[in-house]
């Protein structure tokens, strides 16, 4: 790691950090899950949630890569011989999220433009899966290319890209550090210009109203934990690899609250610019709210272009509620990719070129080849739910065991940390996280086997499920265990244990 | 707007802005130390070191 691959300073590191938490889901998970978790209600589990899961796990990962000074692999290389699958498991991850998550933002760049002309028409569903992404309904991969998406997704990567080459400071941090503010500022503008609309207040009482029976269900502390879980992107490997660029002396755990309390800032902000869009779609169509309510790509790429034509005005509001999603993706796509160019980085003993040329051009391919066409969009639906509630819980749930109860080494990191931080870790950061995040993490993922094994997904051929879901999901710990078999570049792994003993600067 | 959501509305705010709002108090408080040095202590191996 040169000079040059080191955050400036702690504000450098919280703004990139953020811009890494701060993503598409803050926009369209949240509200959805808040309002069918309990409305106002949902408050309750959401921060428990932060309390118990989120924040405790976000400094685990914290400690482990500011101790250790390396990508994920080599981190967790140097923790332990046997846990740097661990480490490969999330760069694998990373590389499978990072190449749809990035035709998403793709999108979101072409929604921008389609606001103002409003291509879809009367029929913003018609218009999405048919003139705008040309989705053949097939279950298999190929199929022609769509050059609407393959062209913006081609730019947003030799984006991403150039950003990387730049390295962490000048890339990473300094982008979002001119992001973040920007997408601060559209946003707020997105939430007043939604709450000026008639029927604004009813969407949040829709989405305030307390219903307290909601809490006796566990499927909404699941949710909850699972909304702060993804949306902290703890498990990924990018806290990981951006605490090893952090300098030695930094505040990790002050800076690290302020990271997290940001990012549910922002998903309550949401929530509240959602649903007063919501709230007037509703007003205008004479239904209640619950039945315009959306999540995910129904939400961005068909409810609000309908509420964007029907709303006085519309086009401004939309170009600011994609603008955001276009902000908020790209400082969070960034961030994925920069965890698997890190770690092939130190495996192969690559420069900075070669690495950001060879690993972000394979996944800049992987991506264009697979999802700007015909049959992208099952592709992506079942990619994202495999790589989220197996790889991402899975990898979770692995690493909290091995640390907690297999290797015990919790209280090890906790005294890394205290040593310099403000907000100083006790037992209860041990008891969260060999107790409380074992079991919430440990249940979502046995449910989701479970359900998947006996419902399938979505409908989808079992075939298809198959391949391309518990195929991928699987296919990412085999590759991982390969991973961790290839040796190191003589000294690397031994050359932070130098730097623990005689306590050299790099 | 019904005074139960009103209320949820405001506790929400409170509890999630408020946080964030105390956790940057907090840090601005706790500067970063600024001697460049890196102390021994602060990385020392664990047990088990391998």
């Amino acid at each position: 790691m040169s000079e040059r691959q080191q955050f400036k300073g702690r504000s450098a590191f919280i703004f990139a950090a953020m811009g890494s938490a701060i993503g598409l889901g803050n926009i369209w998970r949240f509200p959805y899950v808040a309002y069918e978790g309990g409305g106002g209600a949902f408050i309750v589990p959401y921060l428990v949630a932060l309390l118990t899961a989120g924040i405790p796990l976000l400094f685990m990962y914290y400690a482990i890569g500011h101790k250790y000074r390396g990508s994920a692999p080599l981190s967790f290389r140097r923790l332990s011989r046997g846990t740097e699958a661990i480490g490969w498991w999330q760069v694998g991850i990373s590389f499978v999220i990072a190449v749809y998550y990035a035709v998403v933002i793709a999108w979101a760049v072409r929604y921008i433009g389609f606001s103002i002309s409003q291509d879809w028409g009367e029929d913003p569903e018609g218009f999405f899966g048919g003139e705008f992404l040309q989705q053949s309904g097939d279950f298999s991969i190929g199929g022609g290319f769509v050059a609407g998406v393959f062209v913006p997704l081609l730019l947003i990567w030799l984006f991403t890209l150039i950003v990387l080459r730049m390295g962490i400071q000048s890339g990473i941090a300094r982008l979002a550090q001119v992001f973040i503010p920007v997408l601060i500022v559209i946003f707020v503008i997105f939430v007043i210009q939604a709450l000026r609309q008639p029927g604004a207040l009813d969407g949040l009482n829709a989405l305030f109203t307390p219903d307290w029976g909601a809490l006796a269900s566990s499927d909404v502390w699941v949710s909850a934990y699972g909304q702060i879980f993804f949306s902290l992107s703890i498990a990924f490997g990018i806290m990981i690899t951006y605490a090893a660029h952090v300098k030695r002396r930094t505040n990790l755990t002050g800076s690290g609250l302020v990271v997290a309390f940001s990012n549910s800032g922002f998903e309550i902000l949401a929530g509240i610019g959602v649903f007063a869009a919501l709230g007037f779609m509703a007003h205008a169509s004479g239904v209640p709210v619950g039945e315009v309510v959306e999540s995910g790509i129904g939400l961005a790429f068909i409810a609000f272009p309908a509420i964007i034509s029907t709303m006085p005005g519309g086009a401004l509001l939309g170009v600011l509620f994609f603008a955001s999603l276009v902000l908020a993706g790209i400082t969070s796509l960034v961030s994925i990719v920069e965890v698997v160019i890190d770690a092939f980085e130190d495996k192969f003993n690559l420069g900075r070129t070669a690495s950001v040329a060879v690993v972000g051009g394979l996944m800049a391919v992987v991506s264009l080849v697979l999802f700007p066409t015909t049959t992208g969009l099952n592709l992506l639906d079942i990619v994202d739910n495999f790589a989220n509630n197996f790889g991402i819980v899975g990898a979770g749930l692995v690493s909290v065991i091995t640390l907690g109860w297999g290797l015990r080494r919790l209280r090890d990191l906790s005294g890394h940390l205290n040593a310099i931080s403000s907000f100083k870790l006790n037992w209860g950061w041990l008891v969260m996280l060999t107790v409380v995040t074992p079991i919430v993490l440990g249940f979502m993922f046995i449910s989701e086997v479970v359900d998947r094994i006996q419902e399938g997904y979505g409908g989808m051929p079992s075939s298809y499920v198959g391949i391309f879901g518990w195929g991928v999901a699987i296919g990412l710990i085999v590759i991982a265990i390969i991973l961790s078999f290839v040796p190191w570049p003589k000294g690397v792994v031994e050359r932070e244990r130098e730097l623990l003993t005689t306590g050299g600067e790099r | 707007m019904d005074l139960s959501a009103i209320i949820m509305m405001i506790i929400a705010i409170v509890l999630v802005w408020g946080g964030l709002v105390a956790a940057l108090i907090h840090l601005r408080r706790n500067p970063d130390p600024e001697d460049p040095d890196e102390p021994a202590g602060t990385a020392q191996p664990g047990p088990g070191y391998q």
